[in-house]
């Protein structure tokens, strides 16, 4: 199978979503012929001309809020955040007005619309533009919230976030986009709501989300090598959270550790740990574990940064202790 | 655009109508509650009413919280709105909003949010779909002085000018965000004095001239739909009550508020289509029933409808 890196899957995913349904478009800052600041768009204003790719002015919140106005009159804005770490300008439009107006409307109107930011530390950008954001997101009923980790996931994922008749976030993580991996030249789709298991196990199940997913994969290997077999299980999505595929792999593995780039405290982990608490504690043979970042931004340096940014060392001395 | 003398009326019926009823609403909430907290357009009417007449149906207005005679002027319900007060089942989505962010696409109502300037991105993007899809039809979004301080009202403006989208942006300016007049919160004289920030006209009219904002509204709406891009229309008038029927209005002396309620934009028309030979005072009485006749069937509506149950919460998050 051909492989091409998760900005080209991205792109493909792009192009073939646009034409198929004329409705949807694109709209961002320095999308156009700048082709985006991870140049994921690129080359497809060319194609598509400004009325489907569109550059904004400086304004993130009627980028969203115009989104929101635009999808429930019978389009499909798919719009990007230069980086999630912006998203609180997003945050009312996202928040109160794209998550609550099929509930307001009793479900008479609907908003098709998918929002794209690129988050994570590793290019020493610095505190405001390295940020992992999903814990911020959690807690919004009527979103959906989607974080690929592979070329595969982010391509399938992408279109189905297009075609959903819901509001979407979208987070792309900066280090991925250069990642390659098999993507098949035939159309698919991967569901949203749906976990994906990245490696079998049966020692124990680390759950990990977007850049993590490639850490946990490589500690797996090195834990392999000491006898330790562990289950990468990736969510894919977190809202709505596929609960079934880990649970059912935490009741094999008995054991769980939960990672992901954002700071610990009220990240993403901490549902998930919550659930599997619940929901799983006749099977658990040690305590819910999570890895998160440090609760402080994200330093500048690149040592510092370093320090921040949780990896494959952390993963398999935390998974050797859950075992010991 | 002349209208007939049919059409004359029926702006004055639908005037009649905002008026009584939002009486009628304040009585209620003084006499018992309700659910709703009522935010009294009285003073205000000819706004919502001058702005949305003769929309076309696919045109589409997403009305501030004080601009209830756009729904009318629409076509929505009585009984949906006044159901919607008492939170009902009847009323807008099942209870589960108050009635005066509703929406209804087929008759061109686009439902806002509770934050104050937040609907003017969303009125923007329609305007955007709009555009999109090749149509001609134009949005109407009104919004208070208040709401003019937002940062969303500057980048909705700004899109909206510079990609020349169909859209009438209206700033009902009754000089009071809440307890807080005009002079504090702008160092100007006029919203509309903005306007030229965004290479737009910035048009002032009396908002109790109810012939006046329909004219400069339907001037707005035909460069919009020419594709000539926005028009920020400042209406100026009074609010006679307070922000709600919970606020005491402690704010404004006496003094001030009666000398508002001699401009009255009801009172303003009818002698105007009186001196004209188009109403006689037979039909204004003839009008009045008829319209007290639909507000207190509204009313029995209202209070013989159900509430919804409790479970009912559950459902809608998602569209399928």
């Amino acid at each position: 199978m051909r492989e091409i890196t998760y900005r080209e899957a991205l792109r493909e995913a792009l192009r073939e979503e646009m034409n198929r349904d004329s409705r949807v478009f694109l709209l961002g800052e320095d999308i156009a012929c700048y082709g985006g600041a991870f140049k994921v768009t690129q080359g497809l204003f060319e194609e598509f001309g400004e009325d489907r790719v569109k550059d904004t002015p400086l304004s993130e919140s009627v980028i969203a809020g115009a989104s929101v106005g635009a999808a429930m009159v019978g389009v499909r804005p798919v719009a990007e955040i230069m980086f999630a770490d912006f998203l609180p300008l997003v945050m009312d439009h996202i928040a109160n007005s794209a998550a609550k107006m099929c509930y307001m409307s009793a479900g008479e109107i609907s908003v098709p619309m998918v929002v794209r930011a690129a988050q994570g530390a590793g290019t020493s950008s610095g505190a405001h533009h390295c940020q992992s954001v999903e814990g911020w997101l959690m807690n919004i009923p009527g979103i959906k919230l989607v974080l690929p980790s592979t070329p595969y996931d982010a391509k399938g994922l992408l279109k189905s976030a297009i075609r959903d008749n819901n509001p979407v976030v979208f987070l792309e993580h900066k280090l991925l986009y250069a990642t390659k991996g098999p993507v098949p030249e035939e159309e698919y789709l991967v569901p949203l709501g749906k976990a994906d298991i990245k490696r079998q196990g049966s020692d124990i199940t680390i759950i990990a989300t977007s850049q993590m997913v490639l850490k946990a994969q490589r500690a797996a290997e090195e834990l392999a090598k000491d006898g330790i077999s562990a289950e990468v299980v990736d969510p894919r999505t977190l809202l709505p959270l596929d609960k079934d595929t880990i649970l059912r792999s935490v009741r094999k593995t008995k054991r769980v550790l939960i990672v992901h780039e954002a700071c610990l405290t009220g990240g993403a982990g901490a549902e998930i740990a919550a659930v599997i608490a619940l929901e799983a504690f006749d099977y658990l043979d040690a305590p819910v574990t999570r890895i998160g970042a440090p609760d402080i931004p994200v330093p500048f340096s690149p040592t510092m940064e370093k320090f921040f940014i949780q990896g494959e060392e952390q993963i398999i001395k935390s998974a050797k202790a859950l075992l010991a | 655009m002349t209208l007939s003398n049919e059409e004359l009326l029926e702006m004055y019926r639908l005037l009649l109508f905002a008026r009584r009823n939002d009486e009628k609403i304040c009585e209620i909430y003084a006499s018992r509650g309700l659910p709703e907290l009522h935010h009294s357009s009285l003073g205000e009417e000819a706004i919502a009413v001058g702005t949305t007449f003769k929309l076309r149906q696919d045109d589409y207005v997403l009305p501030s919280l004080r601009a209830r005679g756009m729904f009318y002027t629409k076509g929505v319900s009585a009984n949906l709105m006044m159901a919607g007060m008492f939170g009902k089942k009847t009323g807008p989505a099942g209870g589960k909003a108050t009635s005066h962010h509703m929406g209804d696409l087929k008759l061109g109502v686009l439902p806002g949010t509770g934050l104050i300037g937040s609907s003017i991105p969303i009125a923007t993007g329609a305007a955007l779909g709009i555009k999109q899809m090749g149509k001609d039809s134009v949005v109407i979004t009104t919004f208070g002085d208040g709401a003019s301080s937002r940062g969303d009202f500057h980048e909705s403006l700004n899109l909206a000018s510079v990609w020349k989208l169909p859209i009438v942006f209206v700033c009902e300016n009754n000089a009071y965000a809440i307890g807080t007049c005009q002079q504090k919160q702008m160092a100007i004289q006029n919203v509309a004095d903005r306007a030229p920030g965004y290479g737009i006209p910035g048009v002032i009219v009396d908002g109790n001239d109810i012939i006046a904002v329909f004219e400069a509204t339907q001037r707005a709406v035909a460069r919009a739909r020419a594709g000539e891009g926005p028009t920020l229309l400042e209406c100026k008038t009074k609010r006679w009550r307070g922000h709600s029927e919970n606020d005491k209005d402690l704010y404004r002396c006496a003094q001030e508020t009666a000398a508002m309620r001699s401009d009255c934009p009801v009172k303003r028309f009818e002698a105007y289509l009186l001196e004209k030979g188009v109403l006689s005072e037979k039909m204004v009485s003839i009008m009045e029933m008829q319209v007290q006749k639909i507000i207190d069937e509204s009313v029995k509506f209202a209070e013989e409808s159900p509430f919804p149950a409790p479970e009912e919460a559950l459902g809608d998050v998602f569209s399928l």
